[in-house]
């Protein structure tokens, strides 16, 4: 019966044939495991809350930022934003799940729905927003890019590396502007690229680079946890220049209105927590008897006994969701001293990351 | 009784193998082509609705990054696809390089590893075992991170006689300044080449007439010579040799080599000299025996004999593996990525970062690695073609 199955293959890849010719071009065909957020128009929020947990892009290389100890969880600055994120939205500060993702591949796997925020310390910057499809909230860390040198060289500004050879990251705005301002200066300079953090900082041990450029907070973490033998954090320097603004904030996708909104929401509420000197000690208090309207606002509690709703964000997410955050992480200027400030191996000072009363430009919106 | 034989009747169309046959060809190569228009279509689709396309514009658009060696010119200031090409012909070079370096290393090794000598022959089985053992990445990052990067550094570099310098920043040899006159006194130096070939023929000619000894390498060198340095005097110091210097951070001058490119080219000449060896081994052990003793007896010297007989035999066998080894070898120039050396992957990563566009610059990543493979495997398909032998039954 040879020919008879013959006969009936052929039909039937005719059948498929035009079958698929036939199909009409809409998005229910052929569509990735996790494209279905980006096909319905911006439910992700929704997605989140039904499923009760979210997935956050994270570092686990850059100390004080998002750094994993060996096969630990990371955690940092920007981890914390997550946990905040969480609890606005899910009501959990620790139902989330991290994928660290580098440098390269940090946009391709958000768009492809591996994760649902990206929290990890990305420059908001106008291709970013355009080509690559991204949408950044307010700003978590005003960084900028800066030179780290060996304490022991002479270089006291950019001015004297001429012909340097620097180690820089590849795939980052890093090699980019390296490049621009040595330009500028009209110096010389070799940029030595690599992918990963690790091999770079043994070329850097090695001579083989004068200076390793990233951003300042990067390189202040570096250097903290830079290995004794080598010299400690003492060994090395980093140069007062400022190679270019860095504003890192946390971003979704294109399309994710809603979600946006409450990740924007949240990092405002933290800056206006510090404003009004609600901390996560004091939440649960203010809370129950807040000090004026604007806690009141903040907390989405009455003003006073008996008094009306203070107010109706209308995020999607229950009015309250400043309390549970927090109660989770604190306030801007602890989640900052936390990680990054003064008492820790960064030792960062505050600078224009302080607020807007205090010489910075961290300015909240009002929540109203 | 007469019975008429039936007439050659072609069966029903739906019934004829041939017409099926035909018909089934086709409808596969529709179903193949609508199957990749549907997959084109669905990226095209996915990607203008995340407001992105599947146009190449964003290559004119200017780098704005350093590439640190090239072969090709290259500044920041030129555009994506140049920054491309210049890493495809860093990949180029070092598999270029790579391939006759390590063909020289393997034939070595494979003779080595059939050596009368004991211990020759252990210590070539020694070396394939150990490098052909180990993944490749780990001897890239070993041989740049555990050696060239311990050698001293630049302030104490070592250096040889004080033209040649050596440090982890890389090696400064005395390299060949051009001047005016440069390509004419090319020119001149091809002609003398040309000029030492015939004269060879000359002296082999003269040689298997009178049977007097040849010397034809000294006479052809000596014409080479002749020609070039006659060419030299004529033209007026057409170039110049130029030493290094030992700069503060960098050499100044000369030929210098990086030490990322010197990584990777020992790396992977080490690691497929390993496979090379192997094959050359079993190629000669492939060749009749017959042939070595029929040498042996016409009073041919142990090495003699290799050069002579087996080993032309031999090479013959072996060019079908080789040419897989030098693919392999090509591709995995790619893991200069992990020492920062320049090459396509490392700089694909900066473009993709610059312009956004994954799917049309790894497109274009896989068409560079496919058209280069399959211009080596050309090459050594004609080599191949030019050395079988006719209608010879090995």
């Amino acid at each position: 019966m040879r020919r008879g199955l013959m006969a009936k293959f052929v039909v039937a890849l005719a059948v498929f044939a035009l079958v698929a010719v036939g199909c009409e071009r809409d998005g229910g065909t052929t569509t990735d495991d996790n494209g279905d957020a980006a096909q319905q128009g911006g439910n992700l929020l929704q997605e989140v809350i039904d499923r009760g947990t979210l997935r956050c892009g994270v570092n686990e290389t850059v100390p004080g930022f998002g750094f994993a100890e060996a096969g630990e969880e990371p955690e940092g600055f920007d981890i914390d934003f997550c946990r905040a994120f969480a609890a606005a939205i899910v009501g959990d500060p620790e139902a989330i799940e991290m994928t660290p993702v580098d440098a390269d591949t940090r946009i391709i796997a958000l768009q492809n729905g591996d994760y649902d925020v990206l929290v990890r310390n990305t420059t908001h910057t106008t291709s970013r927003d355009g080509t690559e499809g991204l949408s950044f909230a307010h700003v978590n860390f005003y960084d900028g890019q800066a030179m780290m040198v060996r304490t022991e060289s002479d270089f006291q500004s950019l001015e004297d590396m001429d012909g340097a050879n620097v180690c820089v990251t590849t795939g980052t705005t890093t090699e980019l502007n390296l490049a621009d301002r040595f330009a500028e200066l009209g110096l010389d300079v070799t940029a030595v690229g690599g992918a990963d953090n690790t091999q770079l900082q043994q070329a850097f041990i090695r001579d083989r680079c004068d200076g390793w450029t990233s951003d300042r907070s990067q390189l202040a973490g570096i250097r903290g946890a830079w290995p004794p033998r080598d010299g400690g954090p003492d060994a090395l320097r980093i140069l007062p220049d400022v190679m270019s603004k860095e504003p890192l904030a946390p971003a979704v996708l294109d399309g994710e209105v809603a979600l946006y909104q409450v990740v924007n929401a949240v990092v405002h509420g933290l800056i206006f927590a510090e404003e009004l000197g609600v901390t996560s000690n004091n939440v649960d208090q203010q809370a129950q008897s807040p000090d004026s309207a604007d806690i009141a606002n903040l907390l989405g509690v009455p003003v006073e006994e008996g008094a009306a709703e203070s107010i109706n964000h209308g995020l999607g997410i229950d009015n309250d969701f400043m309390q549970g955050v927090l109660a989770a992480v604190g306030n801007y200027g602890e989640i900052f001293e936390r990680h990054i400030g003064a008492n820790t191996p960064l030792g960062l000072e505050r600078g224009i990351n302080a607020l807007w009363t205090e010489g910075g430009i961290q300015y909240a919106i009002p929540f109203r | 009784m007469a019975q008429a034989v039936p007439t050659q009747q072609r069966p029903p169309l739906w019934r004829d193998v041939r017409v099926l046959r035909l018909v089934a060809q086709v409808a596969f190569v529709a179903v193949v082509a609508i199957v990749l228009r549907e997959l084109f279509l669905n990226a095209d689709f996915n990607l203008s609705r995340r407001g992105r396309d599947l146009s190449f514009d964003f290559l004119r658009t200017r780098a704005g990054f350093g590439i640190k060696e090239h072969i090709i010119s290259y500044t920041s200031n030129q555009s994506l696809l140049r920054a491309f090409l210049v890493a495809a012909t860093n990949s180029m070079f070092v598999a270029g390089v790579g391939i006759v370096l390590t063909t020289v290393l393997g034939i070595f090794i494979g003779i080595a590893r059939l050596s009368t000598n004991w211990l020759v022959r252990k210590m070539a089985q020694a070396y394939v075992e150990v490098f052909r053992n180990t993944p490749l990445l780990v001897q890239v990052i070993f041989w740049y991170s555990g050696v060239i990067l311990t050698i001293p550094r630049i302030q104490d570099s070592v250096s040889l006689f004080g033209v040649v310098f050596v440090s982890n920043r890389g090696a400064a040899l005395p390299g060949i300044e051009g001047g005016a006159d440069f390509s004419v006194w090319l020119l001149f130096a091809l002609a003398g080449i040309v000029a030492a070939a015939v004269v060879r023929r000359y002296r082999t000619r003269v040689h298997d007439e009178t049977g007097r000894p040849h010397y034809r390498f000294l006479f052809g060198t000596g014409a080479f010579f002749l020609v070039a340095v006659t060419a030299y005097l004529l033209l007026g110091d057409p170039f110049a040799i130029q030493a290094p210097e030992q700069g503060v951070r960098n050499y100044i001058g000369g030929t210098q080599i990086s030490p990322e490119f010197v990584g990777i080219i020992i790396a992977l000449v080490l690691y497929t000299a390993a496979f090379i060896g192997e094959i050359v081994r079993g190629s000669i052990l492939a060749v009749s025996k017959g042939q070595k003793e029929a040498a042996e007896a016409l009073g041919l010297r142990p090495g003699q004999q290799l050069r002579l007989v087996v080993l032309p035999q031999a090479m013959r066998i072996a060019i079908p593996p080789i040419n897989n080894q030098y693919l392999n070898l090509w591709k995995n120039t790619s893991l200069g990525f992990a020492i920062f050396f320049p090459e396509l992957i490392n700089v694909t990563g900066t473009i993709v970062t610059q312009g956004g566009a994954e799917l049309q610059v790894f497109s274009m990543v896989v068409l560079t690695y496919l058209g280069i493979s399959l211009l080596i495997s050309l090459v050594m398909n004609i080599v191949n073609r030019a050395v079988a032998l006719r209608g010879a039954k090995l």
